[in-house]
């Protein structure tokens, strides 16, 4: 279990992390969500001992992780892939960093092996495209067996192919019992690969729940009414008070569910010819719930934001 | 120890140390052989003037040095080796150690090569190694190297970037401390107490009345090799990787 408290990073006067609290749970794929520049590398960063927390602390199984034994074997990570020598090879990378923490030389074959480089074992690193890079640095993740796996942004750059790889990979280490935490700014790959999200902006959090209940909890659930009685039903439900907004020939009603909806058209005589649940998509709900905290504000992000809207009612 | 053979692997899974090896003996045995069959009266040819390639060598070992430090910057590895090993204290004394046990290899080789390799080009001359004063000369290539390659390795973790670490190495010990002389009424005593110049009290002549002798000289650049590698470790504890 990995447990932040009012973790804070900051760089001069720019806050990258501020008063971040969070855990990650046992034996499940927690996600990491927020837009470029939130602060989920910084962060990862203090998990993993290599930048200085301005304040708060970090800890991993209850110890800070500096003070880990050979902690490869306790926590295997993916910040960047392209984070090896050029002109080392594949094997020589994953050897010197099992020398480091005593971890057998027969490993290093073994992972390899798990993420399919055994062929280009001897190759230099220099010369492996993005997805064979991702492959190597999820065995340097991997060379310890380690429990508490972290990775950032794995899928950045891959094609649908190392992407449908990776998501299932996650799946089967978090089906082999282990605590994967895993950070994008990719909302569609977080709802198919995470159970848990941590979704932070600004360096704040602003949710952490399970997927379901985020999506749930931020979208609007709304219900989509077509009857050829429109009026009729637009002037009951108004008086039943909620908000209803035209949508071509329908209507589209928040803040009263399907059964109730149901009802009131039998009482007022109206024909349905559809009543159908409108279910919010997880970057409505990113949108909606990080879009005051987007580093970078430009239009195209409330121009997306509107675009998904409307396309959600549609869907 | 382990510590040790971590760094032992991966100085030489990588090309850089090989070819710089390979570039130091080749400069110091290389000007040797030049310098012997250049001579046309062998009896003026004497161990020092053979040996006077280690300044080349000396060189290479400090770009090897700082190479090996700033590689690992440049392409991000510094964090897997923390991240492998919290201790950043270990893992810099130990890249200290076995970079400085190669460049100590290596001047040892090129001394006693070029040494051979003028006996026999110029078969004539008294190259003996004599006394003390000779051994020195000799032997005393390998641990300057050593010490030269701690050095490079601090200005090396603390600059981080190759092209910065090796012009600040190279700058100073090639024009700096020289230059330093020029300055009128101080140069000379300061020039005394610069580095390099205490390499040259130790492996040539000290000259008459030198500010310390050889060996206290070698001490002098050793000690501030280990000022530069404190230095050093106290930046990469508090910096973020």
């Amino acid at each position: 279990m990995i447990e932040a408290v009012g973790l804070t990073k900051r760089y001069g006067k720019t806050v990258a992390v501020d008063n971040l609290s969070f855990t990650v749970p046992t034996g499940r794929v927690t996600g990491f969500l927020g837009p470029n520049g939130a602060g989920k590398s910084t962060t990862m960063r203090m998990i993993l001992g290599l930048d200085t927390p301005t304040g708060g602390s970090v800890h991993i199984g209850g110890k800070s992780y500096r003070d880990l034994k050979n902690p490869l074997r306790t926590v295997g990570a993916l910040l960047d892939a392209k984070w090896v020598h050029p002109n080392r090879s594949a094997r020589a990378h994953l050897a010197w960093m099992a020398k480091s923490n005593r971890i057998a030389a027969k490993r290093v074959d073994e992972v390899l092996d798990i993420v399919g480089l055994t062929a280009v074992a001897g190759k230099n690193a220099g010369g492996f495209s993005l997805g064979m890079s991702q492959r190597l640095g999820i065995a340097g993740a991997l060379l310890g067996d380690p429990q508490v796996l972290l990775f950032d942004e794995p899928v950045n750059g891959l094609d649908p192919e190392g992407i449908l790889w990776i998501r299932k990979f996650m799946h089967r280490l978090a089906d082999e019992g282990r605590t994967v935490f895993v950070s994008s700014h990719l909302l569609s790959e977080m709802a198919l690969t995470a159970q848990e999200l941590v979704v932070i902006g600004r360096g704040k959090l602003i949710s952490q729940s399970s997927t379901e209940d985020f999506v749930a909890q931020a979208t609007e659930n709304t219900v989509l009414v077509r009857s050829p009685q429109l009026a009729d039903l637009r002037a009951a439900l108004g008086r039943a008070g909620v908000s209803i907004r035209d949508e071509g020939d329908s209507l589209v009603v928040s803040g009263m569910d399907i059964a109730e909806i149901g009802e009131l058209a039998a009482r007022s005589g109206a024909v349905l010819h559809e009543l159908s649940p409108q279910r919010g998509s997880l970057e409505e709900a990113f949108m909606r719930l990080t879009g005051d905290s987007v580093e970078y504000h430009t239009d195209i992000a409330d121009e997306a934001a509107a675009l998904l809207s409307t396309e959600g009612v549609k869907r | 120890m382990t510590l040790l053979a971590t760094e032992r692997m991966k100085l030489f899974s990588t090309r850089s140390p090989w070819f710089c090896g390979v570039l130091a003996l080749g400069m110091v045995i290389g000007f040797a052989g030049l310098v012997a069959l250049a001579e046309d009266d062998p009896t003026t040819l004497g161990l020092r003037s053979t040996l006077f390639g280690w300044q080349f060598g000396l060189m290479v070992v400090l770009v090897m040095g700082a190479l090996a430090i700033t590689t690992e910057y440049r392409f991000g590895t510094i964090r897997t080796a923390f991240q492998a090993v919290p201790n950043r204290t270990a893992v810099l004394l130990a890249k200290a150690g076995v970079v400085a046990a190669l460049a100590g290899v290596i001047g040892e080789v090129a001394a006693f090569g070029a040494w051979g390799t003028a006996k026999v080009l110029a078969p004539g001359a008294d190259l003996a190694i004599a006394g003390e004063a000779g051994w020195r000369s000799v032997a005393g290539i390998g641990l300057v190297f050593a010490v030269a390659a701690v050095i490079a390795v601090a200005v090396g973790a603390l600059v981080r970037q190759s092209a910065g670490a090796i012009s600040i190495l190279l700058i100073w010990t090639m024009l700096l401390e020289n230059l330093v002389g020029i300055i009128p009424r101080v140069g000379d005593d300061i020039q005394d107490w610069l580095p390099f110049m205490a390499v040259n009290r130790f492996l040539g002549d000290p000259g008459p009345d030198p500010v310390m002798g050889p060996w206290p000289s070698l001490a002098y650049f050793a000690a501030i090799a280990a000022a530069l590698l404190a230095a050093a470790l106290v930046v990469v504890n508090k910096r973020d990787a």
